[in-house]
């Protein structure tokens, strides 16, 4: 009886049976802006959308309310969960030294649900991550889509194995003694992709007495030759951008281009090839191989008729993750317009990453995943009053955060 | 030998006298002047590189022969000051210790660093270039105006003479950047304490004997010790501590050590500001805070938190805002304020916090920082309100001379980047 009494008491005073989500405007993001809109949740999906003036809220449900909603927002590419916050070797996992080719390396091996860092880009909005191995290795390991909730990886992921993340630029050489050199980055790939293509054939033949032992690492190889597996390759220097498109040619690889500062430089190339690019945070620092980057890429990239896509990418230092929502905005603030700037970090990726059937837009049978403002959300004074994940309320904040 | 010394002064005095000689008068601006209410319709005008004139339109005499310059629909506010940046391309201190006071990153700045262009696209017309901490005095620090046409380091210096004037503040660190396993530096907080101590309980020795030899002929002055000249400075109050500090422990031990020693103190980057908000401003010493879009990346800065402009102003301290180029970019300087009136600033703080509390802090208010006849013309017109994202600076104006204008294609990409546009220099320091 006691232990009845003490679960009682854990129960909030008030439970409401379902959400109701009122909004100003609501960027649906299919079709036009919903003005005075309601959307009803159920069981943490959207049950129903659609103008005040017509959606009856039933009267249990908690009621909130905001200038703006937009959907919860997709980062579509970044390594939290594995790269913590504290930058300390034990919460480094992004980036094994040991080998600079290692696609046998899982993402559900290492992510850290409880990580900080979680948290914060999960208060700014975020409800997925594509996140994973990091840049840095020719190919580091694999990358997995997450919810930005749950205590544990098995809560939190959606798919445990869906790139593998590669990366043609000169920061592979400085990681390790070979490769030196950007041609022996690319006659390092080609040699284990060729090697793959061995191991599959073997394996694939009809001679049992053919196969050659079990590899986990080959299997990963084959998983990416299959087409299984994507290759998310990082690339800024457009001849390295091109040496990722002509190894995905060879190979027949399902390329997404990643980061890709100079893909403003590749235009006609990148749409012609008809790859889509997981563009670069608008403020990412000008070192290295970024040396050419513009804030103006994603505005140049929408131009040309390429879907603009907004990640937060790895950051080695301080800060130790990007903001999708600022990111964004600074890429609004240099001519991507508006729309297309909420398109960059909801639908665009949801559709890269196949999750467009359950998240990245506010439409009847979708995660019930929402970010409510209480103004224009790329402006650095709007706050977020409440971010919702699965229709549970995860930040309920419009003061200080 | 004199003459030498005098050379920079000529210098100095030619670029100076070299700035706009003909009137400017801005008219139809939403002027902020920071000092004194914001004036929707306004007119500033400008002479000689200097503000001759700031006030409502048709209360403030226009010179007959100024150029007018017709500014409907901008707004006009002073340059920002940046307390801290590594632009420049310098470093301080080298791995041979931990203290080295007598190193002066003016010898090591490149005056004609594109860099430098990142600030101006970003509206910011003075700087406090610093070296880095991974020292717990990793040099001299220099202040610099961005002066257009600049070539040699005194083109763009506020003292007048290069090395007998003071020309910057010190820069200090404590918590984990500057301990390090390595010979001469320090391993605990402790020690670093002790070693700061140690340094200045022997230039008070220093100072004693200066003095000494200067009341009584009789006795010898030391032979000048650069390393000493520059701790006398900072214990006479002309040259003031710029002191990168993280941790609520480490700001109120800079604090203790500013207190023992008598010397000015900035506190930099204050990442728990927050949690001794009260104990900073008690101590009357100013902070000048970095606003980052998460925290960690290093141990002291995990609970550095967006609420500390606001948590410092509510205590009474005087607070700024630095970019700590490349940590933030230059040309997203103003963010910091928008973002920390979205955290409980107020708006009027935070734009001090952009200019005027900055120029405080360099002991340049009587120069910079507000919109004010008699103060350097050193203004920024932009599109719209600087705390909206959607706002871009238009013009950066130093002393009277455009220095950068977003009309013009060859400084706009300055504030854009692409292709070649700068160079990969990027003084990307452990921090």
């Amino acid at each position: 009886m006691k232990k009845l009494l003490f679960l009682l008491c854990l129960v909030p005073a008030v439970t409401f049976a379902q959400l109701a989500v009122k909004g100003g405007k609501i960027y649906t993001m299919e079709g036009e802006v919903l003005t005075d809109g309601v959307i009803l949740v159920k069981d943490g999906k959207i049950d129903r959308v659609g103008p005040a003036s017509s959606v009856r809220i039933p009267k249990d449900y908690q009621i909130i309310e905001a200038a703006v909603v937009t959907p919860g927002f997709i980062d579509a590419h970044s390594t939290v969960g594995f790269s913590g916050y504290m930058n300390q070797p034990h919460d480094q996992d992004q980036l094994e030294m040991s080998s600079p080719i290692q696609p046998e390396l899982r993402a559900i091996d290492a992510y850290n649900a409880q990580e900080e860092l979680v948290k914060v880009v999960r208060d700014w909005g975020v409800s997925y991550m594509h996140t994973g191995h990091g840049p840095g290795a020719i190919i580091s390991g694999q990358t997995m889509i997450v919810k930005t909730v749950g205590d544990h990886m098995k809560d939190a992921v959606v798919e445990e194995s869906v790139m593998l993340a590669m990366t043609i630029d000169p920061l592979v050489s400085s990681n390790f003694q070979t490769p030196g050199t950007s041609a022996k980055q690319i006659a390092m790939i080609r040699s284990k992709l060729i090697e793959a293509q061995a191991y599959q054939s073997k394996m694939e033949d009809d001679d049992e007495k053919n196969d050659p032992a079990p590899d986990i690492q080959m299997e990963a190889l084959v998983r990416l030759l299959k087409g299984d597996l994507r290759a998310l390759i990082t690339a800024n220097r457009q001849q390295d951008i091109l040496s990722a498109m002509r190894i995905a040619e060879e190979f027949k690889l399902d390329l997404v281009l990643d980061e890709a500062t100079e893909a403003y430089l590749l235009t006609e190339e990148i749409k012609e090839a008809g790859i889509p690019v997981i563009l670069h945070p608008t403020g990412l620092r000008s070192n290295g191989s970024r040396e050419n980057i513009t804030m103006e890429a994603a505005a140049i990239l929408h131009k040309a008729g390429i879907p603009v896509i907004i990640k937060s990418g790895f950051e080695p230092y301080v800060p130790k993750t990007r903001i999708i929502l600022f990111e964004a905005a600074e890429a609004v603030a240099n001519g991507l317009p508006f729309e297309e700037g909420l398109k960059a970090i909801t639908i665009n990726p949801a559709t890269l990453l196949g999750i467009s059937d359950r998240a990245g837009s506010i439409v009847k049978g979708k995660e019930a995943d929402f970010v409510l403002f209480d103004g224009d959300p790329f402006e650095y004074l709007t706050k977020i009053c409440y971010v919702v994940v699965n229709g549970h309320i995860v930040r309920e904040a419009c003061d200080a955060q | 030998m004199k003459k030498y010394l005098f050379l920079p002064l000529v210098i100095c005095c030619i670029t100076f006298g070299k700035a706009q000689e003909k009137p400017v008068a801005f008219v139809h601006a939403q002027i902020i002047p920071i000092e004194g209410n914001d004036i929707e319709d306004g007119t500033l005008v400008i002479q000689d590189g200097v503000i001759q004139a700031v006030g409502a339109f048709g209360a403030v005499q226009v010179p007959a022969d100024a150029e007018i310059i017709d500014a409907t629909g901008k707004v006009l506010m002073p340059g920002f000051v940046d307390t801290h940046s590594h632009l420049g391309e310098g470093s301080g201190g080298d791995r041979s210790s931990a203290l080295n006071p007598e190193v002066r990153i003016l010898d090591a700045i490149d005056p004609a660093s594109d860099s430098f262009k990142r600030a101006l696209a970003g509206g910011i017309t003075t700087i406090n270039v610093m070296p880095g901490s991974g020292h717990l005095m990793s040099g001299q620090t220099v202040y610099i105006k961005l002066r257009k046409n600049a070539k040699t380091i005194e083109d763009l210096l506020f003292c007048e003479d290069i090395n007998s004037g003071i020309c910057g503040g010190m820069k200090m660190a404590n918590g984990t950047n500057s301990i390090r396993s390595e010979p001469n530096f320090p391993g605990t907080r402790a020690k670093s304490a002790a070693m700061v101590r140690a340094l200045f309980t022997q230039a008070k020795e220093y100072q004693r004997k200066v003095n000494e030899a200067e009341s009584d002929t009789s006795k010898t002055a030391p032979p000048r010790d650069l390393r000493m000249e520059s701790l006398v400075q900072i214990m006479n109050g002309e040259r003031i501590v710029h002191f990168h500090t993280h941790r609520h422990d480490d700001v109120l031990t800079a604090i203790r050590l500013s207190q023992e020693f008598g010397f000015k103190v900035v506190l930099h980057h204050v990442s728990e500001a927050w949690k001794v908000a009260d104990e900073i401003a008690a101590a009357g010493v100013p902070a000048s805070i970095i606003v980052i879009d998460s925290p960690g990346g290093k141990l002291e800065a995990m609970d550095l938190k967006m609420i500390n402009g606001a948590a410092l102003e509510d205590a009474g301290a005087l607070v700024g805002f630095h970019t700590d180029d490349g940590i933030t970019d230059s040309r997203v300087f103003k963010r910091s304020a928008a973002i920390s009136v979205r955290e409980g600033m107020s708006r009027q703080k935070a734009l001090e916090a952009l200019t005027i509390a900055g120029a405080k802090m360099l002991e340049l208010d009587n120069r910079l920082g507000s919109l004010v006849k008699g103060k350097d013309a050193d203004f920024i017109l932009l599109s719209g309100d600087p705390l909206s994202t959607y706002s871009h600076i238009e013009e950066t104006w130093v002393e009277g001379e455009k220095v950068f204008d977003r009309s013009n294609p060859e400084d706009r990409k300055f504030a854009t980047g692409g292709f070649n546009v700068y160079r990969s220099n990027i003084y990307f320091h452990v921090h």
